[in-house]
């Protein structure tokens, strides 16, 4: 039997509002490209009926919509938490404004991406590479909800969609901003794919429990990675 | 009916110092009824969307009110405009364009030509400073403006000139509205719509490619009746005609909803009259009244007889193409590129990048994996 005797501390790193963020993010991005992806190009499986007998497609539109308020108050919500969380959730993790930033996430380059040195990435929550790449996807995000919502406001009388129908002049019309709406949706998918693939792979290499830690919250640390951190925090604290 | 030019006025401009006719009494000269003349004022105010009363004030202000002088050019265009408009089935919504908004100068319509053609025009800008109104079929060139001249001037020059005391610009058609063809990539003459070219003027986007002859007759009747432009939307479209997509208005929606489409033109789904989306229809991106008005005195549109709506009402129409594929091409990316095809590209790449880290993984961090210099000191020893 193979087993390790090393000192490690748990860290609360992902309190209980973030990781209900997290799983509806999830759950509406996966219904929201589906749906998406349908309403784009459906499948006509259906033949030789009248459509009286139907409201398929209308179903599929209508749960696009909802996920879509869902998605977009869900993101609303988490802003907020970027203002009042813990450490690990604030707004600052995700803007590289810090020279210390940009040096991690070349570090993070050199170790997880081009593989070309071992050095360890002390960073206690997500790395500022990671940090960096979820900055863009928020970007996306409000891009897909001002091109959404752009949409929908012609066929809505709702107060909300409405503040987004600038969007429509503004690209010159519905059609760009159909298509814009589409390719950003290929950026989720992309992302999906390469997000939960670099879960596992942290996991793997790491071993700090990061996939579980959405669930639980809590990351298994090395303990002097920890007592950097203090101390750097103390040290910040007293300036 | 409509070829009831007149010619002598046209080439003597005196006449505008006389008592400008009414609507109405140009009208009944023209040998219409009075029951007509109320039956194409009932449809205007329905086509604007006018409350009951309103019927009488576009039938008072039609009575009342003298001709509005009209100055109308065509620039970088096909004429498609004015052909819709003479080919509208009401007798007195061809009269209108034809001499019953006192057309002063219209290039294909006139009568005159070469001199008088000009004085024409040159005299309504003289004796209603102000008032006329500027209509304009076409897009105006702007990488060289020598691509567009008339009378030996550009169609810039001769807008500029026009429009700078005019009441009102009304915008005919996709052209100059928002460029159409002639602004499709690569926009060899730099074509580009009035509004981009004149500022400080109300200018009314009347789009479609042609706009429908009801839409532009309830434009003008608007204008006449209540002295101002008609309200607009963010892109400068009438909204009593274009605020609502082709697609909300479409009678085979219906199919849309229930998921019944189309997959070929001779298809078991062609036949029941299903939904066109798969077909590329850009109903649902299109804003227009089609489906409401519909065209050749509300004899059909285009979907009606099964052909998917192109968009002709939406800027940029043509670079959003294919007309029968419902995802545009990805500029930049060649002919039958679409967003999927990228995406999906994107997507298998990003898979075997995966695939490739996860190997290299395996191989140069064989030592963090098993984590041999991290093991406590006992299992060292043994090793």
């Amino acid at each position: 039997m193979r087993s390790r005797s090393i000192p490690l501390r748990e860290v609360y790193v992902w309190e209980f509002p973030v990781r209900l963020y997290h799983w509806i993010n999830a759950l509406v991005i996966t219904s929201l490209c589906i749906t998406g992806y349908v309403i784009g190009d459906p499948p006509a499986f259906m033949k030789g009926t009248e459509a009286y007998f139907n409201y398929w497609f209308g179903t599929v539109r209508f749960i696009h919509f909802v996920s879509a308020f869902l998605f977009f108050f869900n993101f609303v919500f988490r802003t907020y938490w970027g203002f009042v969380g813990n450490e690990f959730s604030r707004w600052y993790n995700y803007i590289p404004l810090k020279s210390k930033q940009w040096k991690e996430i070349i570090d993070v380059i050199k170790v997880d991406v081009l593989q070309v040195t071992n050095k360890g990435i002390d960073s206690i929550g997500h790395n500022a590479l990671a940090s960096f790449v979820y900055f863009i996807t928020f970007l996306i995000f409000v891009f897909q909800c001002i091109t959404g919502f752009g949409m929908y406001a012609a066929m809505s009388t709702a107060f909300l969609p409405k503040l987004f129908a600038w969007i429509v002049p503004f690209l010159g019309g519905d059609m760009q901003v159909r298509q814009l709406h589409h390719i950003l949706m290929w950026g989720f998918i992309l992302f999906s794919i390469v997000h939960v693939y670099l879960v596992f792979y942290h996991d793997y290499i790491e071993r700090r429990g990061v996939t579980s830690s959405m669930i639980g919250g809590w990351k298994f640390i090395e303990e002097d990675a920890v007592e950097r951190h203090d101390s750097e925090e103390k040290a910040n604290s007293e300036k | 009916m409509y070829l009831h030019l007149r010619p002598i006025e046209l080439f003597n401009t005196d006449f505008m110092k006389e008592k400008q006719p009414t609507f109405y009494e140009e009208v009944i000269d023209g040998g219409l009824s009075r029951k007509d003349f109320l039956k194409f004022c009932t449809t205007m105010a329905a086509f604007l969307g006018l409350e009951t009363s309103g019927v009488g004030q576009i039938v008072h202000a039609l009575e009342t009110k003298p001709r509005l002088p009209v100055i109308w050019f065509h620039f970088q265009e096909c004429t498609c405009c004015s052909e819709s408009f003479i080919r509208a089935s009401h007798p007195i919504v061809a009269n209108i364009v034809l001499d019953k908004i006192s057309l002063d100068y219209q290039e294909t319509l006139m009568a005159a030509s070469g001199v008088q053609a000009e004085n024409a025009y040159k005299a309504v800008m003289e004796k209603f400073p102000g008032e006329y109104i500027v209509m304009v079929e076409g897009s105006i060139p702007t990488e060289n403006e020598a691509y567009c001249c008339i009378g030996g001037r550009s169609a810039y020059q001769i807008l500029e000139e026009a429009a700078k005391n005019a009441k009102a610009v009304v915008a005919w058609g996709n052209c100059a509205s928002a460029g159409c063809v002639q602004a499709a990539s690569p926009n060899p003459t730099g074509a580009k719509p009035v509004h981009k070219v004149i500022s400080g003027k109300p200018i009314i986007n009347v789009q479609g490619c042609p706009p429908i002859a009801d839409v532009m007759a309830g434009v003008v009747v608007h204008l006449l009746t209540f002295d101002r432009i008609p309200q607009l939307d963010e892109l400068g479209r009438p909204k009593a005609f274009y605020s609502r997509r082709v697609h909300d208005t479409c009678y085979r929606r219906a199919n849309f909803d229930a998921g019944l489409f189309v997959e070929s033109f001779d298809d078991e789904g062609a036949k029941r009259g299903y939904c066109l989306y798969k077909m590329g229809c850009k109903g649902p991106v299109t804003y227009n009244s089609c489906g409401i008005i519909k065209w050749n005195d509300g004899i059909s549109y285009p979907i009606q007889s099964g052909h998917p709506c192109i968009g002709c009402s939406e800027a940029g129409f043509w670079d959003n193409g294919p007309f029968y594929r419902h995802l545009p091409n990805v500029e930049g990316f060649g002919i039958e590129t679409t967003a999927d095809k990228i995406g999906l590209g994107l997507g298998v790449a990003t898979a075997v990048g995966i695939a490739g880290h996860a190997i290299v993984t395996n191989i140069r961090k064989h030592r963090d994996i098993s984590n041999t210099p991290n093991v406590d000191s006992e299992t060292l020893k043994e090793l």
